[in-house]
């Protein structure tokens, strides 16, 4: 792979904190290698406002290695930027050429309050959770691991839809704000899963009852979801979710 | 006197006889007793939700945005369990040899025994909660190998595997959080340990978007808090990753144990430049179905494919047959760094060797071709399968890799490294989990206990939930039935108030230097000292001069260091600068550790102290012990030990020729 080294413009989103004004700020920068992921070009150029005596730019990440759900950014319109199936902590500088010009902003949703500059809070995804995802198992009451079979494709798309890293990208990038992804994602591992039968009908409703709480807007299809999501969760999990949902809201008394 | 509070009994009944006799505390009084859990990794949120199911009431904190966060979410290769599903000659005695044996015979024995008699039931737990392992077409689950062993007792979930074991103790931790048993606290630090009449009674936390300080009075406290491989400022671990929990309960009198006891992963993606933030591991799992080799000859600059099979050097499997690419980690990262110092690198720094996974994918092709009854397969055929059936087993793995250094691993073999990854060392507990300061405990990976001086793989994950599902229910209560008549303390307590004082005049300290360099300008410096002279290989010249270098270092971060914006509002500098403190004062007693320490072990490698093949030599006669510091003072540290004694596990020279 060639090497090569590039300037850009960057337009950050800064706001000092939730109640604040934000506006863009412009910061050229230069030499940054192609190999650098798009969180190290952040670093230099948060190290060259710090010795300027400026504040750096407030952004989450912690494991960098594109499964922890913390980072963040919506780059050039688009959430995590251009690479399909990528974090922010993945993409890397090689998706850009030398003279680019690159906006960057937080996930914009009502229900995801900026806390600052490209941070913001995603508490309502842990409230989701509480409302309905889990199998309701205390410690110690598990059977031998082996007596639940579960047939290897069902265990497979399990997997595929648990593999959602709870970033939010799938709300950032609906023009609804819909958390629709996210949730249909947890209810589908579970619904496919033996040990998630029992309490298959009230997981989608608290789950989605939440949802609506939060104040996340409802799903109209558009599937920007899928496009923008880095772990590739497919609508088909959504359409799950509804099937649930329906038959849950008919057969479901409490 | 360092007590490890062992029961009596032979090995494989203590654990037993412990949880038939320790007190309980009944369901009225546990409603009335509170536990503070700070971090909410496997060990912090397994021990979460188990508590709070149990009755008592819980606060646990973190320092991300969501408990779903911590660090364990990245583990990617998998867990052991001695479930024997393959037949393949496991059992808990196995599990527990393989662990005392790989930690090179510094780990305690009745521990380790008791970890592999619970792991079964972790993985019961898990799938019980709906974590998806990967399984066979039978529907039942699968196993593949890890490093140190020659059974196939690990549970994995393609390379995600600490992230649907974490989402499963996390989702527990929710439903309790629902409940009403357990209140989370996010985005919150701690940064003391509060000790009245010599028991852990709370913590100072900072609210990280605030920055105000909150007083927490819990009748125990539990750090789950991690490790801190971060002290090398490059490791695979999360960016957060930190030691300043452990350290503040250290120099409230919790023992530190075998500080240089850390751990450097044979398989990472190596650093690409000056610009590099962390480092990226491929996962052991890949030393399964991955060759790893170097060329023959020296400075070969050649393409890999044009290095034909007879001049390719793989060098494990010459070096030890019996485990070949299986041998433990420290061995492995050794063997590669040997190699690379002798001028048989590869890639433009030469600070690297071959991952190659040709071999294995043309044999899957062939496995599959012949399920799939296709004779004679073209070569295309055969790799076509082969590819998807490694994509199958470490698809996210390749994506990485190839995101990360834009070639392809279908098609060229990886270039890996060895990098800090994890860390044996920490905080001393006792058989309970208890340390030295009475009603403070510590689970997974920030305490010391379970893995001697060299960890196997897929053994921490393992750790981190039988700490907190299994173990620390019992030995909490164990502690609390105690406890029961402790009214809960007022937060104006003279001890809260001056916890509270010390940790602001702390920040004010931090905030006031106004000094010319970065935070991340020290962290990086002092990673530097340590990775060059506390890091794969040591000696004492080294260690002596690391020692007034970081002193030195530390005296300029006080001097020196700028940290921008305020104190009380969201400021990431702060959290940042407040960290690297702590690591300046641990790399210290880790050097300390690592000096005291004149043999080689495991992870730790004293120079002066190899086989004449430059193997790690043991010294049994003098260090068959756990160094255990108490922190006297800055840059004063008295050594306390505990001896190790092997009844079931013999020492002997670690083989794995
Ligand atoms: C890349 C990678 C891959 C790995 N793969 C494997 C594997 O395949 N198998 C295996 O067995 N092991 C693996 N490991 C090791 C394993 O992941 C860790 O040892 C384990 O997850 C640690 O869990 P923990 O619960 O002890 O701590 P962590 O998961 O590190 O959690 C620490 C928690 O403490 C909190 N915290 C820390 N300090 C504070 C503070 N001051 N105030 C408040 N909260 C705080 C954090 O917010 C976090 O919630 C891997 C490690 C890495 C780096
Ligand atoms: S569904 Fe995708 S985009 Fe949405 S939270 Fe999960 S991983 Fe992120
Ligand atoms: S920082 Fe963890 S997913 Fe990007």
């Amino acid at each position: 792979m060639e090497h090569y080294n590039m300037n850009l413009t960057l337009k950050v989103w800064r706001q000092k904190n939730a109640d604040a004004q934000g506006k863009f700020e412009t910061y050229p920068v230069s030499g940054i290698s192609s190999e650098m992921s798009f969180l190290e070009m952040f670093d230099v150029l948060n190290e060259r406002l710090i010795n300027e005596g400026k504040e750096p730019i407030a952004f989450d990440h912690d494991c960098r290695e594109g499964i922890c759900g913390a980072c963040s950014m919506h780059i050039n319109g688009r959430a995590h930027g251009p690479w399909a199936g990528t974090t922010t902590c993945q993409l890397h500088m090689r998706a850009f050429k030398d003279g680019d010009t690159l906006t960057v902003e937080p996930w914009r949703a009502g229900s995801f309050p900026v806390v600052k500059d490209l941070t913001v809070d995603r508490g309502a995804f842990d409230r989701i959770i509480e409302a309905g995802g889990y199998v309701s198992v205390n410690t110690g009451n598990a059977q031998d691991a082996n007596n639940i079979l579960v047939p290897k494709d069902d265990a497979d798309a399990a997997f595929a839809a648990a593999a959602c890293i709870g970033c939010g990208a799938c709300v950032a990038a609906c023009k609804n704000s819909s958390a629709m992804l996210f949730v249909s994602a947890k209810v589908s591992q579970l619904a496919l899963l033996p040990q998630g039968q029992p309490e298959k009908k009230s997981r989608a409703l608290n789950m989605i009852a939440q949802m609506d709480k939060e104040g996340f807007g409802s799903c109209t299809n558009t599937g920007a979801c899928e496009a923008e999501c880095p772990k590739e969760i497919s609508l088909t999990n959504i359409a799950r979710l509804n099937r649930e949902y329906i038959n849950a809201g008919f057969t479901y008394e409490k | 006197m360092l007590n490890s509070k062992i029961p009596a009994g032979s090995l494989d009944k203590k654990w037993e006889d412990y949880k038939g006799h320790c007190k309980l505390v009944n369901p009225a009084n546990k409603r009335n007793m509170e536990v503070i859990i700070v971090g909410t990794g496997l060990a912090g949120a397994s021990a979460a939700a188990s508590l709070g199911e149990l009755g008592y009431k819980v606060k646990a904190f973190c320092f991300q945005d969501s408990p779903r966060r911590a660090h364990s979410i990245a583990a990617q290769g998998g867990i052991n369990a001695a479930k024997n599903y393959q037949n393949d000659g496991d059992s808990v005695f196995r599990l527990f040899y393989d662990t005392v044996k790989g930690g090179d015979y510094r780990a305690r024995e009745a521990n380790v025994h008791r970890l592999a008699e619970v792991s079964g039931n972790i993985i019961d737990q898990c799938v019980a909660q709906g974590v998806p392992f990967a399984r066979e077409y039978g529907g039942l689950l699968s196993n593949r190998s890890f490093g140190g062993t020659q059974v196939q007792r690990t549970f994995y979930a393609a390379g995600q595997t600490g992230q649907q074991l974490l989402l499963g103790a996390y989702s527990a931790l929710e439903r309790q959080v629902a409940l009403g048993n357990v209140t989370m606290y996010n985005r919150h630090e701690m940064l003391d340990i509060v000790v009245i009449d010599g028991k852990a009674r709370g913590i100072i936390a900072r609210d990280l978007i605030t920055g105000k300080l909150e007083r927490h009075f819990g009748h125990a406290v539990l750090l789950a808090s991690g490790g801190y491989g971060n002290v090398f400022y490059l490791s695979t671990n999360a960016m957060g990753s930190n030691v300043t929990a452990a350290w503040k309960a250290t120099r409230k009198g919790a023992f530190f144990g075998n500080p240089c006891y850390t751990q450097i992963h044979p398989t990472c993606i190596p650093v690409s430049g000056d610009h590099q933030s962390k480092l990226t591991l491929m996962s052991e799992s890949l030393r399964n179905d991955g060759r790893i080799w170097v060329p023959k000859k020296q400075n070969d600059t050649r393409k890999p494919s044009d290095i034909p099979e007879d001049e390719r050097d793989y060098y494990l499997e010459r070096r030890y047959p019996a485990f070949g690419n299986l041998v433990p980690r420290d061995v492995a990262s050794r063997a590669a760094k040997e190699r690379c110092d002798a001028g048989y690198g590869v890639g433009s720094s030469k600070q690297a060797v071959y991952l190659d996974f040709a071999f294995n994918m043309d044999r899957y092709g062939r496995i599959e071709a012949s399920k799939r009854q296709i004779s004679n397969p073209s070569a295309d055929e055969i790799r076509k399968l082969g590819k998807e059936v490694v994509a199958e087993k470490y698809g996210n793995l390749f994506d990485m890799y190839a995101k990360i250094t834009g070639e392809n691993p279908y098609e060229v073999p990886m270039r890996i490294y060895p990098a800090v990854h994890y860390t044996m060392g920490g905080l001393w507990v006792d058989y309970e989990l208890m340390t030295t300061v009475t009603g403070l405990y510590a689970l997974g990976e920030a305490n010391f206990s379970d893995h001697g001086a060299n960890r196997l793989g897929a053994s921490a994950l393992m750790q981190g939930l039988a700490d907190g599902y299994f173990v620390i229910p019992y030995t909490l209560g164990n502690y609390l039935a105690g406890e029961i008549g402790t009214k809960a303390y007022s937060l104006d307590h003279p001890a809260f108030i001056e916890a509270e004082k010390n940790v602001q005049s702390t920040i004010d300290k931090l905030m006031n230097i106004k000094g010319t360099k970065s935070v991340d300008h020290f962290h990086k410096k002092l990673g530097k000292i340590m990775w060059d002279k506390c890091g794969m290989a040591r000696n004492e010249q080294g260690l002596k001069e690391a020692i007034v270098e970081i002193q030195q270092l530390r005296a300029e971060f006080w001097k020196d260091v700028r940290i921008p914006g305020d104190a009380n509002e969201f400021n990431p500098e702060l959290e940042k600068a407040g960290r690297v403190a702590d690591f300046l004062e641990l790399g210290e007693l880790m050097c300390v550790d690592a000096l005291n320490r004149r043999e080689s072990c495991g992870g730790h490698f004293r120079e002066e102290s190899q086989t004449d093949e430059g193997e790690a030599q043991r010294d049994d006669a003098n260090f068959s012990y756990v160094s255990a510091w108490e922190y006297k003072g800055e840059s004063q540290f008295e050594l306390h030990k505990e001896a190790l004694e092997f009844v079931e596990c013999k020492p002997t020279q670690r083989s794995y020729k």
